[in-house]
């Protein structure tokens, strides 16, 4: 870790000069005192500088440190290694999606969403659908089999998300094997993504009134392979980790909030089932269908790292035993809703280059019927409109509330989309979680919100 | 209004009282001579779903009551609290006056009937044909003892950008107030620290507004040229 910043608060502003003439700590006079911005150096030039003045250190880590989870930018005020104060500066990967979206078509919104929280591209996907499906008033008439092929890559994306968060948590604290083993293990998971929807990540599978295409030929197979494979796998990963006294001094006990802060400051997911409040949107507003099957919302009362950790091991288990009851409950039938004017009109199918549209729908509108080709070209390039009105929708996603708040003004394209990133709200605990702790605590604090800053920046 | 509405081509189902947002005419940006197809006398109306009078139906009417009960022991009656209800699509919102918005929200945190102890955070709304009330401030809600969620929405003008912080009585809205005051421009008084939080500290203006644009430069591939996304034909 690299300090660049060390602020000097001087009784006499301008009194030490020492510095000045330093090519790695420059220093100049603020009406702060005098500043010192330190990038490299010998540390005990630094120190000696100031005798008798009250020294403020104030690092930057990030947004290009390994350890903050992304481009995060922690902004830390030290005493020793102490924080004192622990402040967040994001938006470094602000992408203007929301306003973006405000130029296309409802449908290439989904292309837009699945960009935002990268880990959890499905759930961004899912919550815009079911808003606009929400505005369109067809929440009802989506296939059945449409919603469990949801639920099943939901709870899929969950497991990989949760294990690049165990992957990534880890490495920062220095477990490096759970690092290897975690990324192994989410790849499985990318590799059915991969068969199903065409792309490991920012899938655009789900689309407002279903999915993309149903579920190709030996899928179900290689599904059911791989929650066996993976129960093994996990069993073994969270072994390296559960019950480790290394990895228990590191966590127990660090980042604590409890339920009163977790209220206050609007944190879900993990975090604030880790509290012991079994809070969970599949629980207490199902959508998708989740009402009907069989799983527990895992909790924890310990509030700390340790016990949020343990959350997203055995919420994996939990996930992994929702995938196989969604396989079991597939029944042969439609993926899209029926209504035409919504229903993308092209089905795809496996070409020579692995992806391309189906030979037997070109043939119908190239060469069979001239209204069919105008309804696709209608759809395609123009859109569907929206009633007017407002929808918001929220779904668990793996880091908590994942809400989706929609405005059509009844045209083709959205009016407003909001995202309400639990990654957002939940960083807002930083200050909380790691001030009056160590250095490396704050490390062990943010990744145990696991924050995905695509999703808190869009 | 009537024989605008009366052309309608959506109108949100069971909505009767609709609130006139918009009107466009034309298609495919063509205006005035020079339009041989006839699409340029389209008139087609924008109407966002109107006030909803009680009952509201199901558990809208408790929470509804429940507010107004708990208004009047702070001598406020629900009537200048509130400028509307609007029930839409199974969601209930609550249009409140900016000058109320703190005590209304204090309401919804504390009253053991109403117990909204989340706040999903705030986002704004820029609808520049809504004369003086162009930013709209929407709230989200969530109960988990009564498992209800509730809308909030405050609106206020270009000229006077002004809501009051709420981050007092719910402090998870103290990053979501400085997006909206980044992205929109709605100040909210009584901030800690209203910053920008997305966009760099000196950038001009608020993006997400409408007359703010979304910008890009025209792309040319084997000798078409493809332009910026907010100016190609607009079918909206």
């Amino acid at each position: 870790m690299s300090t660049d910043h060390v602020t000097y608060e001087s009784a006499t502003p301008g009194s030490a000069d020492l510095g000045a003439h330093d090519a790695f700590a420059p220093g100049y006079d603020t009406t702060e005192g005098r500043i010192f911005n330190v990038s490299g150096g010998d540390w005990d030039t630094i120190t000696a500088a100031p005798d008798g003045e009250k020294e403020r250190i104030v690092v930057n880590m990030g947004p290009q440190h390994p350890s903050t989870h992304g481009v995060l930018r922690l902004i830390l005020e030290l005493d020793g290694e102490t924080v004192t104060e622990a402040r967040c500066g994001i938006g470094y990967l602000h992408t203007g999606i929301e306003k973006n979206m405000e130029f296309r078509s409802w449908v290439q919104g989904v292309t837009f969403v699945t960009r935002m929280d990268y880990l959890a591209p499905l759930f961004n996907e899912a919550a815009y659908c079911l808003a606009v499906e929400k505005l369109l008033g067809i929440t009802d008439d989506i296939p059945e089999r449409a919603s469990t092929i949801r639920v099943m890559m939901m709870e899929l994306n969950r497991v990989s998300s949760h294990l690049v968060a165990l992957a990534t948590g880890g490495m920062e604290l220095g477990a490096l094997s759970a690092m290897i083993y975690g990324f192994r293990d989410r790849e499985l998971i990318l590799d059915v993504f991969e068969m199903v929807t065409g792309l490991r990540m920012n899938n655009a599978y789900i689309r407002p009134g279903g999915v993309a295409q149903d579920l190709p030929d030996g899928a179900e197979e290689k599904i059911r392979d791989t929650v066996k494979l993976l129960r093994k796998r996990l069993k073994d990963t969270t072994n390296l980790l559960v019950d480790n006294s290394i990895w228990m001094g590191r966590t127990v006990g660090i980042g604590y909030l409890d339920l009163t802060g977790c209220m206050a400051l609007g944190i879900t997911g993990p975090v604030l089932r880790s509290t012991g409040l079994p809070h969970d949107l599949r629980k207490s507003q199902p959508y998708c269908g989740y009402e009907n099957y069989d799983f527990e919302v895992v909790t924890e009362t310990t509030c700390d790292v340790y016990g949020r950790f343990l959350i997203r091991v055995n919420e994996m288990e939990q996930s992994l035993r929702i995938v196989e009851q969604a396989l079991d409950r597939l029944k042969p039938g439609p993926v899209m809703v029926a209504d035409k004017k919504i229903a993308w009109p092209s089905k795809l199918s496996v070409g020579s280059d692995g992806q391309g549209n189906s030979a037997e729908h070109i043939r119908e509108i190239m060469s069979e019927s001239m209204e069919a080709l105008i309804h696709h070209f209608k759809l395609v390039t123009e859109g569907f409109k929206v009633p007017p009105g407002q929808a918001y929708v929220a779904i668990e996603s793996p880091r908590g509330e994942l809400g989706c708040h929609v405005v059509s003004s009844g045209g083709t394209r959205p009016y407003r989309v909001h995202f309400r990133d639990p990654s957002f709200t939940n960083l807002q605990a930083v200050a909380a979680m790691g001030e009056g702790g160590q250095v490396a605590d704050i490390i062990g604090a943010v990744a145990s919100i696991d924050p995905v800053m695509g999703g808190v920046d869009r | 209004m009537t024989d605008m509405t009366a052309s309608l081509p959506v109108i949100p189902p069971g909505v009767t009282n609709l609130e006139l947002l918009d009107a466009r005419d034309g298609a495919f940006g063509v205006k005035g001579s020079g339009d041989t197809s006839g699409f340029g006398g389209l008139l087609d109306p924008r109407v966002m779903p109107g006030a909803s009078q009680a009952p509201f139906g199901g558990w809208f009417d408790e929470v509804a009551e429940e507010i107004e009960l708990s208004l009047a022991d702070q001598g406020l009656p629900f009537a200048s609290a509130t400028e509307k209800v609007v029930v839409d699509r199974g969601e209930i919102t609550f249009f409140v006056r900016r000058e109320h918005l703190v005590a209304f929200a204090r309401v919804l945190r504390d009253e053991p009937g109403l117990r909204f102890e989340m706040c999903s955070g705030v986002s704004g709304v820029h609808y520049p044909s809504d004369a003086g009330r162009e930013l709209h401030a929407v709230y989200h809600f969530l109960s988990i003892t009564h498992n209800r969620r509730i809308r909030v929405e405050v609106t206020t003008s270009d000229t006077d950008p002004h809501i009051p912080s709420i981050v007092a009585v719910y402090p998870t809205c103290d990053w979501h107030e400085r997006e909206t005051w980044d992205f929109f421009g709605i100040v909210f008084d009584g901030h800690p620290a209203l910053t920008r939080i997305a966009m760099p500290d000196d950038w001009p203006g608020h993006p997400q507004r409408k007359d703010y644009p979304l910008g890009g430069i025209p792309v040319e591939y084997k000798g078409a040229t493809i332009p910026p996304p907010d100016q190609r034909r607009s079918y909206n």
